[in-house]
């Protein structure tokens, strides 16, 4: 099974839809609930994330025998150091985004916590590409 | 305890449909979304001051027994529309977080013993 979305960047009424799509389709298919919403949760941030920060981006989802890996790629400013975005509590979101109580500077750190295994590649000026692997 | 049972002892306003039978288990106070997201559990409440279409997103994705929005913060259309779609229950309280919370905390722990 393969499913893609293509996400908009400051479309905060379509966020979310890439993410409850997966889990309804997940759950259609069998996976355990618990894995399913730790998926839908990592995929929730990744999607906001874009929507927060990027320009645009993709979300595409592949379910293999064991696993189910997920890559998310965008266009957008890029992160200028990762490691410190991965610190919980550091966050670059807009005042736009913080009043609707994103911005926390939880999001990296939450994809890192529910996937089994988690890369982050960024250029700054050109975007950031994420994968993520779940162990079914 | 039965969400139509602290629906009905809390006054809480339902502004849309919701499982009246569905147990709950607890709450979560907060207004960071990925704090719910990290460290709220399935079937509890969310108490909270936002009432935009993302809260939703959020407590679908963690199956959360509901949202309830505190204080003088009001739930937007589109947050509605979106809770409509999604089958999420949203319900409104005059009291603030801390309020709700106290009396949500009483009535779920007395319900216990």
């Amino acid at each position: 099974m393969r499913l893609d979305f293509t996400i908009i960047s400051d479309d905060f009424f379509a966020a979310g839809a890439a993410s409850a799509r997966i889990k309804k389709s997940l759950q259609q298919v069998g996976i355990p609930t618990s894995l399913v919403r730790r998926i839908s949760v990592a995929v929730y941030e990744a999607e906001m994330n874009i929507v927060i920060h990027a320009y645009s981006g993709k979300i595409s989802l592949e379910l293999a025998r064991e696993k189910v890996r997920i890559v998310v790629e965008d266009e957008g400013p890029g992160i200028e150091d990762i490691q410190l975005a991965m610190q919980e509590g550091y966050s670059t979101a807009s005042e736009e985004a913080r009043r609707q109580g994103f911005g926390a500077g939880m999001g990296l750190p939450n994809i890192n916590r529910a996937a089994d295994k988690f890369e982050i590649e960024s250029t700054v000026d050109v975007g950031t590409k994420l994968v993520m692997e779940f162990n079914l | 305890m039965k969400l139509e049972k602290i629906v009905d002892l809390l006054n809480l306003k339902p502004l849309s449909d919701y499982n009246k039978d569905l147990n709950v288990l607890g709450a979560y106070t907060s207004d960071l979304l990925s704090d719910v997201i990290a460290n709220a559990k399935e079937d509890r409440l969310w108490i909270t001051l936002h009432g935009h279409q993302n809260v939703v997103a959020v407590a679908l994705l963690k199956d959360l027994a509901g949202v309830i929005i505190t204080g003088e913060h009001y739930a937007t259309n589109d947050m509605l529309k979106k809770a409509k779609e999604m089958e999420v229950a949203v319900f409104k309280t005059e009291l603030d977080s801390f309020d709700i919370s106290g009396k949500l905390y009483q009535l779920l722990n007395n319900d216990e013993e």
